[in-house]
């Protein structure tokens, strides 16, 4: 096994699973919720920029951009109509809510697209590659990575260098307190749907170039996602995309090592950080 | 003062009294009855009752919300296939053993994943899922990602093996059911429902929280692996999708939830209203899945104790008491007791 | 103005099934400084809390400059000029001590109260702006807390229990703001359980015990008798 070549591409893996985590950390660290559907959405997303991109001709990039504006708003929306009643009670609700939704975002995508497998194309681009040195990296995967440090950067600004983002932190240490303040706390949780979703439609597009998708694939990349948040740590964009980049490394080493065993050594590694420090690699120390 | 202690209501003597019959008429069931077919269903119905049963003790009891146990129904499942096939043990033996593995693996599970709390305890259960999963998937002897079939039962009589299946599973439903039903009675059971109510109130009493959930989670999880080990002895085939797969979640949401978490009868009523809907509507697959979707999320906001939560509230019926109800008997005529 | 800037009429809360709050007829004056004094659990706390709307359990009616705001939640509330300084601070965590007080910001008012001004009530924040606001100790957590509910420019400032946990120093040094607070008009209710400290620095008192009014009149007249019965039901 070339090691820095798999390593290298364990790297920019973790990119497009860093895109993965991001819509699922911002709906994580403002209102505690853990939506089952991610990854379903991941799906739906990229669904909807195929189809968009066949039957309006367009490519798959203006689609993309029309469904990162479609997310937002059904993020917005759901969360306002939905997900806002199961918030604030036990564990459970959200847990069936969102899973109830993850069923039905399945299903409906097998009974609209049935399960064969798609995918987004985008020509030359997909395989394009640049040399450094006597490696080849790919042109795409370069992109996600760049994408996702982006994201991870204009996330980490928008909560910390911002008054939305300064409600987020506020809303999410102390919901009730943040109401006497006069901060509409759903409207704030919208619009914290609406920016988990929109990322999480970059996240889709990147899917759709890069894989065969068909409507079961959701359930794995809320796995992946999630597991990326608790290796890097809770609390901050950069410790997500950190545990993102270590379990993309981990799943590619263990690939290379043997096709059976890529996902299950990212389990291992998610495990063995739960085991040693659950607490995550580089959780935001909140006194 | 003086006063009475009971237990029992009247609608639960004669829920008794009925469940003492109907058990008479199911386990003599395979003398009056040729319908082969039916007595598959029965197993079925039993499994997924017990599987059922043990995720309401977890999450409507014991504040454990697992989204892992079929962790468990797949060790239960490969467990049994490993002794049948490969050691030549008696299955129903097998069974017994099946459970008895599966609740000492749940020990270091446990111990993994109770380092983590909520939402994210509910994941890393998945999570825990999916490497049994990959790693049967991954072991040829285990017949990989295909699976195997049961080959070691060839050598029975099919008739002995379905009736002695089927009477296997009738004595799984008594002991879910009841067997449940004494533990919420017993120290134990008294001990997860103050934690529910309140962990803080719970642990000042002198309860070990930690303990009492580990405990519950291993019997839990043992009794799902028994159930597991069941279903698979009845379904003659296993594979890592169909023992670890991830359909059983919804299956467990829908049974526990949409029948009313929290209460013995709940689950009972569950696992019901699945069996007559899967029978009646499976026929229009992927709109019946979708169906049963809404309807959780549905039950979840507007309904959230649900089907017997709203019998409960509206017929006051407990079927299995749980708590005593004490009388009071007489108070002087002065007014001092 | 005629009549009373904010009045509570038969004003009854409760916590499930729990009462904690019997017909309480209170009213605070535009300017005016009033206490609210009483043991633990008379319902002090609960009574702020139903002002501000942050407790939906509740019956009788909430006026305030002139209209009905009972039915409103709390962040409306907020919007409309009354500010808690909710009991044991609750800054904050994760913001620095100036964004805890940039969150008062939220309700929308304009007015003279600015991080400025603030800062110059409480020096000893403009030190502290960048620290973690947990960093602080008590007293200071309290005049964030305070600064905080200021940067809203309210009409009405509530004040839970300000001065518990603190040293007399620092009691001292945060009731010595009051005056500045009073002089731009802001009417402010105390509830203090230092009931000489609650005395000195108000115009008027009431009294609760076990969720009722038990006495009410002017700081000035009360006599130490009158208060001891009523505050402990004797």
């Amino acid at each position: 096994m070339n090691w820095v070549d798999t390593i290298v591409q364990g790297i920019l893996l973790g990119g497009l699973f860093a895109l993965f985590a991001m819509g699922l950390a911002v709906i994580y660290g403002v209102m505690r919720l853990i939506n089952i559907a991610h990854g379903d959405f991941v799906v739906l997303g990229a669904y909807l920029m195929l189809s968009i991109a066949l039957t309006a001709h367009l490519s798959p990039f203006a689609a993309a951009a029309i469904v990162v504006v479609l997310f937002a708003v059904l993020g917005y929306v759901l969360q306002r109509t939905i997900l806002d009643r199961a918030l604030g009670g036990d564990l459970l609700a959200p847990l069936v809510v969102t899973y109830g939704l993850s069923v039905i975002i399945e299903n409906g995508l097998q009974q609209a697209y049935s399960a064969d497998s798609h995918s987004l194309q985008i020509g030359a681009l997909e395989t394009a590659s640049v040399h450094f040195g006597p490696i080849a990296v790919g042109i795409m995967p370069l992109l996600v990575f760049g994408v996702a440090l982006a994201v991870a950067v204009g996330l980490e600004l928008l909560f910390n260098a911002t008054p939305l983002g300064m409600a987020f932190r506020a809303t999410s240490d102390d919901r009730a307190t943040a109401r006497l303040m006069g901060v509409r706390d759903f409207q704030l949780y919208g619009y914290a749907a609406a920016i988990s979703l929109g990322v999480t439609a970059l996240a889709s597009f990147f899917m759709g170039v890069k894989y065969t998708f068909t409507p079961t694939l959701g359930p794995s990349f809320l796995l992946y996602a999630f597991e990326a948040i608790v290796i890097g740590g809770m609390g901050s964009f950069w410790g997500t995309f950190t545990g993102a980049v270590i379990l993309g490394v981990a799943q590619t080493i263990g690939f290379a090592i043997d096709p059976g065993w890529g996902i299950l050594t990212g389990h291992l590694v998610f495990l063995a950080v739960l085991v040693v420090r659950p607490q995550g690699l580089f959780p935001k120390v909140v006194a | 003062m003086t006063y009475t202690v009971r237990r029992a209501t009247q609608a639960s003597k004669l829920a008794a009294a009925a469940g003492a019959l109907l058990l008479v008429a199911f386990a003599t069931l395979p003398w009056w009855s040729s319908s082969r077919d039916f007595m598959q269903l029965v197993v079925e119905f039993v499994c997924i009752l017990t599987i059922a049963q043990m995720w309401n003790l977890l999450a409507g009891y014991g504040g454990l919300i697992s989204i892992g146990q079929q962790a468990f129904i797949g060790i239960g499942g490969y467990t049994l296939v490993v002794l049948v096939n490969n050691l030549g043990v008696e299955p129903f033996l097998a069974v017994l053993l099946g459970g008895a593995f599966t609740a000492v693996l749940a020990l270091p599970t446990a111990l993994v994943v109770f380092r983590l709390r909520g939402a994210y305890f509910a994941i890393g259960t998945w999570v825990v899922a999916e490497v049994y999963r990959l790693f049967v998937a991954n072991l040829a002897f285990l017949g990989g990602g295909s699976g195997q079939s049961l080959i070691g039962l060839a050598a029975i009589p099919v008739d002995l093996r379905q009736i002695a299946t089927y009477e296997t599973a009738i004595a799984l439903a008594v002991v879910a059911i009841f067997g449940v039903f004494l533990l919420l009675r017993s120290p134990l059971g008294f001990a997860l429902t103050a934690i529910r109510d309140s962990e803080v109130a719970a642990e000042s009493q002198g309860i070990d929280v930690w303990r009492t959930r580990l405990a519950i989670y291993v019997i839990a999880s043992g009794v799902t692996g028994l159930a597991g080990s069941l279903y698979f002895l009845s379904a003659l085939r296993i594979s890592p999708d169909a023992a670890f797969g991830m359909n059983w979640i919804p299956l467990l949401f829908f049974t526990v939830v949409i029948g009313g978490i929290g209460t013995v009868e709940g689950p009972i009523l569950g696992t019901l209203l699945y069996f007559v809907l899967r029978q009646t509507f499976s026929g229009f697959g992927t709109w019946y899945l979708i169906a049963l979707g809404a309807l959780s999320i549905a039950i979840m906001l507007f309904a959230p104790t649900g089907l017997w939560g709203l019998v409960q509230r509206t017929t006051k019926l407990r079927l299995f008491p749980i708590q005593s109800i004490v009388n009071l008997n007489s108070v002087n005529p002065s007014g001092e007791l | 103005m005629s009549g009373p800037l904010l009045a509570s009429r038969a004003l009854a809360a409760y916590y499930g099934d729990f009462q904690a709050l019997f017909g309480i007829d209170l009213e605070l004056g535009e300017g005016e400084r009033i206490a609210i004094i009483g043991a633990n659990g008379a319902g002090k706390s609960t009574f702020l809390a139903s002002l501000a709307g942050a407790l939906a359990a509740k019956t009788g009616e909430i006026h305030f400059d002139g209209a009905r705001i009972d039915g409103r939640d709390a962040a409306s509330v907020a919007r409309l000029g009354i500010a808690l300084v909710p009991e044991g601070r609750r800054l904050f965590p994760s913001l620095t001590v100036e964004e805890n007080l940039r969150m008062g910001r939220f309700a929308g008012r304009p007015g003279p109260w600015t991080l400025a001004r603030v800062y110059d009530l409480f020096p000893v924040l403009r030190e502290k702006r960048r620290a973690p606001a947990p960093s602080l100790s008590g007293g200071q957590q309290q005049m964030a807390a305070i600064g905080r509910a200021l940067m809203a420019n309210p009409r009405v400032l509530m004040c839970d229990e300000v001065s518990l946990g603190l040293a007399p120093a620092v009691v001292r040094a945060i009731y010595g703001a009051l005056p500045l607070i009073s002089a731009d008009g802001i009417a402010v209710i105390l509830v203090e359980q230092d009931v000489e400290l609650a005395r000195k620095s108000t115009d008027r008192v009431y009294c609760f015990t076990h969720g009722r009014i038990s006495l009410s009149g002017r700081s000035a007249e009360l006599t130490k008798d009158a208060i001891s019965h009523a505050y402990f039901g004797v």
